[in-house]
């Protein structure tokens, strides 16, 4: 009997064994295969386990978490929502990320490696890093008095800082509140569904993502094209361009809403938005020289994140000459995001050249500590230096007294461009204002905001579309904030100064 | 003298007294940042139970197993700590309180036997009467309404209870006291066919018959797990009582054409087994995890060490994930390394029961061990393998793991019992026997 009670003892420790190597089978072997099945809700539940992290402007968050207690724990909140929408994205349970909340999700929900200083303690304990923070380049008054501006008008507004590439606005109007996506259930489905159909598409980021034919605006560029190719070399001299002006293998005939323009000199054609004659300067310059031009401005480059993805602004590269001589005046194909025509303006008032625009500063752990800080580089140059400084020029003019005079700041230095871009079929839908410029802050050395505004004011009478009337004040409601908050930062920095080499007071 | 060690078992009962409080402390520090506010109450409440039952034995059974009562304990402690925790997501179900009284009056049992049954061969003359309680308790829930398809309940006012988990101590006696009294007629008489010594029927019948009654009784309930358990139970006993390995081959054949027939035909039992090779199906069918699925899952999210407790989403089983499942979650929160400690806990139970079993003298006694200590080794296979696809899953509670109030107690009257064995078997000679129990056998015959 003893013999068979060992025996049966040894069967039954034996179950136990078997019982420890399956254990083993499936929590350690098949583990990493039952994790990833895609019907396994953890992965989900981890990710909204804790707080995400926040995006912060001005050093205040703009967006937060909601505890809701349901199995996908937090839910994301915005304060602002719709004003800052076209910057920070929408972070769904439902329906994903977009935007910055996209771009910089793993740092945002915790799972980025550089949240963990010792990845291997976080592993052991199998616990994830709180979410970090993202710090955005946006300044609050900018943002709030560009979208005021558009007042619900369909249109966008963005700025840049000339010097460094901080997008210092990014506004898209008529716009939504990303909290109304957050979460899960009917309300949610329901909002979606709402948003999607409205016709105004409150959910497009008109300042990254929609392209407009960017009109009179363009001149810029083609003005910059014809000066770096020689094409003109004094910008006071006529240019020998006719008017009306015959498109090339055409009877179409090239109007001018302004007065003067035959043969008018570059700086005259800036000044009052001469069609022929910047038509005429594009064909003299050439395709080639076009398309050379257009790409160190940013053209063509499906690949620019800032981190959201921005879309492609467009100049043809094959086309006959007619149409080469309308795009250089903006039209035809060419189109451009408003970011592109708002670095359009900071690449003249930056020297010729392109800071890489960025919306984000820096990133941080949820303690504050830096992890990642955005470093400052070239994004293209433009145009060379003087032919930069001999724009500025042109730009101010248009300011002082010229097409832009709406745009002008007492005792500020600014420069501008306005455009009317037709577009529809035979151009008959209502135009787009746009405004794009710079501004220059007294005593300083450099321009400290450009900017470009377009708004699609379908409401507004055809006749009273115009960049210098829809467009150009809310531009410089933006440009007289930068400045101001220049001065303010100014004024701070200078104040630290002094009390850092002011001698201890006793 | 042999040592009484005493003092071990109340070493022992202190660790795992405060190891189950932590466990509570750390279930409400993962989930809401504070100590719960009844931890003390918890605490004092399992430490008062586990230092009466450490009374009853060191004043009634002082030479019994120290390890068995703290592992009982501590087993006890953590499933209460593991039906807390997911109380905590199931907001209209709070199942621990409950637990705690069942486990109350499991000790209170525990109390009784260690203190009323002198001697365990007084059981020996109840062997009959066993039976027939047995047999009774597995027949009453055919007349009560099934629970998840399982007519294995009996429900009084609120309460409910598993008549079969108390059958299974009345049938372990019961097979203990009739093999012992039969064995050398089970191994030497009757005809020889091909070779084979066939015991006669006179002797084999009667407990074949109600082998097979009880087990057909449980097959009308559905009650899968434990019809295998009684068949397992029954074919270790009769092998170690007539040493017949033969017996071991003809159960094993039984059982495997059982339950290929059964497999086979029985729809909720073919449905069982269909789950068991594929347990993704339904996920394939675009119908979410089943059940089997998510304790996988659970098992696969614990990896090595665990999500900690409090900290695991073994919630998502739904459905029996405090009683049949409790496992997942332990599996999840504690990780391997855990459940290591679990499965060891249940093996040195298990092997000190078999151990008492050895150290015996009596056949009886030798018998009641071995089939007490078999109970719940076979209870964690059948379970566990279930739960975590080894098996085909048979609806069965973890001893003492598991919610469920019947169960608590039936394992608590099985440590009682192996403690008043334990206690005989190492308590010194020469030791009177009570008037009444049947004389020990003492020479070995094989």
């Amino acid at each position: 009997m003893i013999r068979c009670i060992r025996h049966a003892a040894a069967l039954c420790l034996l179950l136990l064994a078997a019982l420890l190597v399956n254990a083993v089978r499936v929590q350690v072997f098949q583990a990493p295969e039952l994790d990833r099945n895609p019907a396994n809700r953890r992965v989900v539940m981890a990710r909204y386990a804790d707080p995400r992290g926040d995006i912060v402007v001005d050093g205040v968050p703009v967006t937060g978490s909601k505890d809701t207690r349901q199995p996908l724990r937090h839910e994301r909140t915005y304060t602002d929502g719709p004003l800052y929408a076209p910057v920070t994205g929408l972070a769904s349970q439902t329906y994903g990320t977009t935007l910055l909340e996209n771009a910089e999700d793993p740092v945002l929900s915790g799972t980025s490696p550089m949240l963990a200083p010792f990845p291997f303690v976080h592993d052991l304990g199998r616990t994830r890093p709180a979410g970090g923070n993202v710090v955005t380049t946006v300044r609050e008054p900018l943002q709030r008095l560009a979208y005021e501006g558009l007042a619900g008008r369909r249109g966008a507004v963005a700025a840049v800082e000339p010097s460094s590439g901080r997008i210092l606005a990014l506004v898209s109007s008529p716009s939504y509140d990303p909290g109304l996506l957050s979460g899960t259930g009917r309300e949610v489905a329901a909002a979606w569904a709402r948003l999607n159909a409205a016709p105004d598409q409150p959910m497009l980021n008109r300042a990254l993502r929609q392209t407009y034919p960017p009109g009179s605006t363009f001149k810029i560029v083609t003005a910059a094209a014809a000066l770096d190719a020689g094409v003109v070399t004094d910008v006071d001299a006529p240019t020998d361009a006719p008017e009306p002006y015959l498109l090339p293998g055409t009877r179409t005939v090239l109007p001018n809403e302004a007065k003067g323009c035959g043969n008018a000199s570059l700086a005259y054609a800036i000044r009052w938005s001469c069609n022929t004659v910047m038509a005429h300067l594009g064909v003299r310059v050439g395709a080639a020289g076009m398309l050379d031009a257009v790409a160190r401005f940013g053209f063509n480059d499906a690949s620019l994140r800032v981190p959201s993805a921005v879309a492609r602004s467009n100049f043809d590269t094959e086309m006959t000459l007619d149409r080469l001589a309308l795009s250089a005046i903006g039209q035809y194909d060419t189109t451009a995001t408003p970011l592109q025509m708002a670095l359009v303006a900071a690449a003249v008032a930056n020297g010729g050249e392109i800071a890489q625009p960025h919306l984000v500063d820096r990133t941080t752990t949820a303690d504050g500590d830096t992890v990642a800080q955005h470093v400052r580089r070239t994004y293209r140059q433009a145009m060379l230096p003087p032919t930069a400084l001999r724009l500025q020029q042109l730009m101010v003019s248009v300011v002082d007294g010229g097409s832009g005079s709406n745009a002008a700041i007492e005792g500020a230095r600014v420069g501008g461009k306005t455009g009317t871009a037709q577009h529809g079929v035979g151009n008959t839908g209502t135009p787009y204002a746009w405004f794009i410029g710079w501004a220059q802050g007294p005593g300083t050395g450099r321009p400290a905001v450009a900017v470009a505004v377009v708004v699609e004011d379908a409401s507004a009478n055809r006749e009273d579309v115009s960049g210098g009337g829809s467009a150009a004040p809310i531009a410089r409601s933006v440009m007289e904030a930068a400045l101001r908050e220049e001065e303010r930062r100014d004024a701070e920095r200078l104040g630290a100064h002094r009390r850092a080499v002011a001698p201890p007071v006793r | 003298m042999t040592a009484k060690r005493r003092g071990v078992e109340l070493t022992l009962l202190v660790g795992a007294v405060l190891i189950s409080v932590l466990g509570y402390v750390d279930v409400g520090l993962a989930r809401s940042g504070a100590v719960p506010p009844d931890a003390a109450a918890y605490g004092a409440g399992l430490g008062l139970l586990a230092l009466l039952a450490h009374l009853a034995v060191r004043f009634r059974a002082p030479y019994a197993d120290p390890l068995l009562l703290p592992i009982a304990v501590l087993l006890n402690g953590l499933g209460l700590v593991l039906i807390y925790r997911l109380d905590l997501e199931t907001p209209d179900d709070h199942a621990a309180p409950t637990q705690l009284v069942w486990s109350t009056l499991g000790v209170a049992f525990f109390i009784a036997v260690v203190v009323l049954l002198r001697d365990h061969r007084t059981l020996q003359g109840y062997a009959y009467v066993s039976v027939a309680a047995a047999l009774l308790l597995l027949l009453v829930p055919i007349f009560f309404p099934a629970v998840n398809g399982a007519k294995i309940w009996i429900r009084i006012g609120g309460f409910s209870f598993q008549p079969g988990e108390f059958a299974k101590i009345l049938l372990a006696v019961f097979f203990a006291a009739y093999l012992a009294a039969n064995r050398h007629a089970l191994a030497y008489s009757g005809r020889r066919v091909w070779g084979v010594q066939l015991p006669t029927g006179r002797v084999l019948g009667p407990i074949v018959a109600i082998w097979l009654v009880s087990v057909g009784v449980l097959v009308l309930e559905r009650d899968l797990g434990t019809s295998l358990l009684f068949f397992g139970l029954f074919v270790i006993l009769l092998y170690v009582a007539t040493g017949r390995t033969g017996w071991v081959a003809v159960g094993l054949l039984l059982a495997s054409a059982g339950a290929f027939v059964v497999g086979g035909l029985e729809p909720h039992v073919h449905g069982r087994v269909e789950d068991w090779l594929h347990p993704f199906a339904s996920i394939e069918a675009g119908r979410g995890p089943g059940q089997l699925a998510q304790s996988l899952f659970a098992f696969a999210a614990g990896g090595m060490l665990g999500t900690g407790l409090g900290l695991g989403e073994s919630v998502l089983i739904g459905f029996a994930a405090k009683s049949d499942f409790i496992l997942a979650t332990a599996g999840e929160e504690l990780g391997l390394a855990g459940l290591t400690a679990v499965f060891l806990l249940y093996a040195l139970l298990v092997a000190r029961g078999f151990g008492t079993g050895l150290a015996l003298r009596d056949p009886f006694g030798r018998l009641l061990a071995t089939g007490l200590s078999s109970i719940p080794a076979l209870q964690v296979f059948v379970i566990t393998g279930g739960v975590m696809g080894l098996i085909p899953l048979t609806g069965m509670a973890m001893p003492f793991l598991a919610q469920g109030g019947s169960s608590v107690v039936t394992n608590w009257i099985i440590v009682a019992l192996l403690i008043r064995l334990s206690d005989s078997a190492r308590a010194p000679e020469p030791r009177g026997a009570p008037p009444g129990a049947v004389l020990p056998v003492v020479e070995e015959v094989r």
